[in-house]
């Protein structure tokens, strides 16, 4: 019963009190990620000062995986360069496939909770959406 | 398979048949996406291809003619088991999916025009209700939903209303794969026939639970998969009665489905094996065959009294489980065997994940049936569907699991 622990104290807290689930008014940027499998469906918005994440929030609806993952994310990225927070998400996205080395994963704090779902494939999706989504964010669009 | 002369199954020897309870001792709880497969079943495909092995229909030398024998008489198996005794009026698919795009690119295509209206019931699988999507958008026709109530019934008015001379074909499940009631098809069928259209039943989650009689019915079409009445994968059925199947154009052409073929046209083989091209699933129909045997020698109303007994234990015990709420009826004999339900504030998905830590195999999900959740306002659910060969340890590990969801995700209670 390997998983039966799998939904720690960490993921329970940010799935039931999301601290960065809420409405942002006059974000910089906003992007929406959807699973088309599952229907995990949540949109990152971001407030921008040069190429300072200064403050971000996201909605929607989706397993505690998602939500949990997505609110842990904003939390590390706010207040963060651009840069870093792609940083942040490569190596998220890395830990998760099991080939980020263990300083790496160190640097992603509360997002370590995470680190399990790398021995449950079918839940990757849900783990990475809210990563992936802020990579693309960052990825479609030129900014100062 | 000697089963004992008592009214119920013999569960100890069920279990011994189906040779994956022996490698597992997870509770499977997702019988309606496919079946659990009887030795007999897996050794009817298995000597198949260790003994019969050849290609059906054409060969003259004895191996062929013993596995058109085999196929052919497999044929014969599903006509008498759904009650016709004109075997070319089944036609070997590869599931009910492919059965109903058949009906919908032969029958909807050639006959369905501009106008005319195709009436669906919002209880359908996708898989009966894109083809028909397929057919309205392409020949300019109207596709009209049946509603349900939030308890899984139409009313006899709402029948009646949806039906109509425009109609030229009415889809409908005999038994939701998400609510799991049984449809009044008898009335539908009837209607429909009044109106001078054609019934398609989806018999895909009845088959293994109840007897199906096409004849008494009168249905048209009659559809349905191999694997989810505990064959194997990769064979389905379509029944048509044979006076329309003649008047179809075949569905896919090439080879085993010609008479004969000149540079610029050909002529088609008579019934079935006009709508058979290609090489068929001989070993998968011998399979089916051995399946049908299986339910039939357990008797299929025994089956359907273990059903309900065991459905019976677990929507019992869901409703005393505080903020979980089963969709559909609240009577466990409108549920054969598939009981959906949700659980406040926790997804499907994390609802799954848990039972899954705990041992129990169930579907989490919209359950192909969007259409059917979002008239129910519900925008997903976690399905557990039970079949004779559960147990009652396995349902009431289900319902414990079930009861400790909230805890385990961090709720109080």
């Amino acid at each position: 019963m390997e998983s039966r622990s799998f939904y720690n104290e960490i993921l329970t807290e940010h799935n039931m009190r999301p601290y960065y689930k809420h409405e942002l008014e006059d974000a910089d940027l906003v992007l929406e990620g959807v699973n088309p499998n599952c229907g995990d469906d949540i949109i990152i918005k971001l407030k921008m000062d040069g190429d300072t994440i200064t403050d971000g929030a996201f909605v929607g609806e989706g397993c505690a995986i998602s939500q949990a993952s997505a609110d842990i994310m904003l939390g590390l990225v706010i207040g963060r360069k651009k840069d870093e927070a792609l940083k942040l998400a490569d190596i998220f996205m890395r830990m998760i496939k099991g080939e980020a080395d263990e300083e790496e994963i160190e640097s992603l704090e509360e997002a370590t909770a995470l680190k399990d779902i790398s021995h449950m494939p079918a839940r990757v999706k849900c783990a990475v959406l809210g990563w992936h989504t802020l990579d693309e964010l960052f990825k479609d669009r030129l900014f100062a | 398979m000697i089963r004992n002369d008592n009214e119920k199954l013999n569960i100890d020897k069920i279990r011994n048949d189906f040779p994956i309870f022996k490698t597992t001792g997870r509770a499977y709880l997702d019988s309606a996406a496919t079946s659990q497969k009887p030795e007999c079943v897996i050794k009817a495909e298995e000597s198949f291809y260790k003994e019969s092995n050849a290609n059906t229909l054409r060969g003259f030398y004895p191996l062929s003619v013993k596995a058109t024998e085999i196929y052919e008489d497999a044929r014969k198996t599903v006509a008498s088991f759904i009650g016709t005794d004109k075997s070319e009026e089944i036609i070997f698919t590869r599931n009910a999916t492919e059965s109903l795009n058949l009906i919908a690119y032969s029958y909807g295509m050639t006959n369905i025009n501009e106008g005319d209206e195709i009436v669906v019931s919002i209880a359908e699988h996708h898989s009966n209700i894109l083809p028909w999507q397929m057919i309205a958008q392409s020949k300019g026709a109207v596709l009209k939903y049946l509603e349900c109530k939030q308890d899984g019934s139409f009313s006899d008015e709402d029948i009646e209303k949806a039906i109509s001379e425009k109609t030229k074909l009415v889809a409908f499940t005999h038994v939701s794969n998400v609510l799991g009631r049984i449809n009044p098809i008898e009335k539908v069928i009837s209607l429909v026939h009044k109106a001078g259209a054609v019934a398609v039943i989806d018999a895909s989650q009845s088959i293994q639970h109840t007897k199906i009689d096409v004849k008494k019915t009168n249905v048209d079409f009659l559809v349905f998969s191999g694997h989810k009445m505990l064959g194997p994968m990769g064979i389905g059925v379509l029944y048509g009665k044979k006076e329309i199947l003649d008047k179809m154009p075949p569905f896919l052409t090439g080879g085993e489905m010609i008479e004969s073929v000149r540079r610029d046209s050909a002529t088609y083989a008579k019934l079935p094996h006009k709508f058979e091209a290609g090489t068929v699933n001989a070993a998968g129909a011998a399979g089916l065959a051995a399946a049908i045997g299986y339910l039939e020698e357990t008797g299929l109303d025994k089956i359907h009294a273990r059903d309900r007994e065991l459905t019976q234990r677990a929507i019992e015990g869901l409703k005393k489980i505080k903020h979980v709420h089963v969709l559909g009826s609240d009577d466990y004999r409108e549920h054969n065997g598939i009981i959906s339900f949700t659980v406040d504030d926790v997804h499907p998905h994390d609802v799954s994940e848990v039972l899954s830590a705990d041992g129990i195999d169930v579907r989490a999900g919209h359950h192909c049936a969007q259409p059917l959740l979002e008239h129910l306002k519900v925008r997903n659910a976690t399905r557990a569907s039970i079949m004779f060969y559960n147990t009652e340890d396995e349902i009431d590990r289900f319902v414990s699991s079930v009861a400790n969801v909230r805890v385990r995700m961090g709720f109080a209670d």
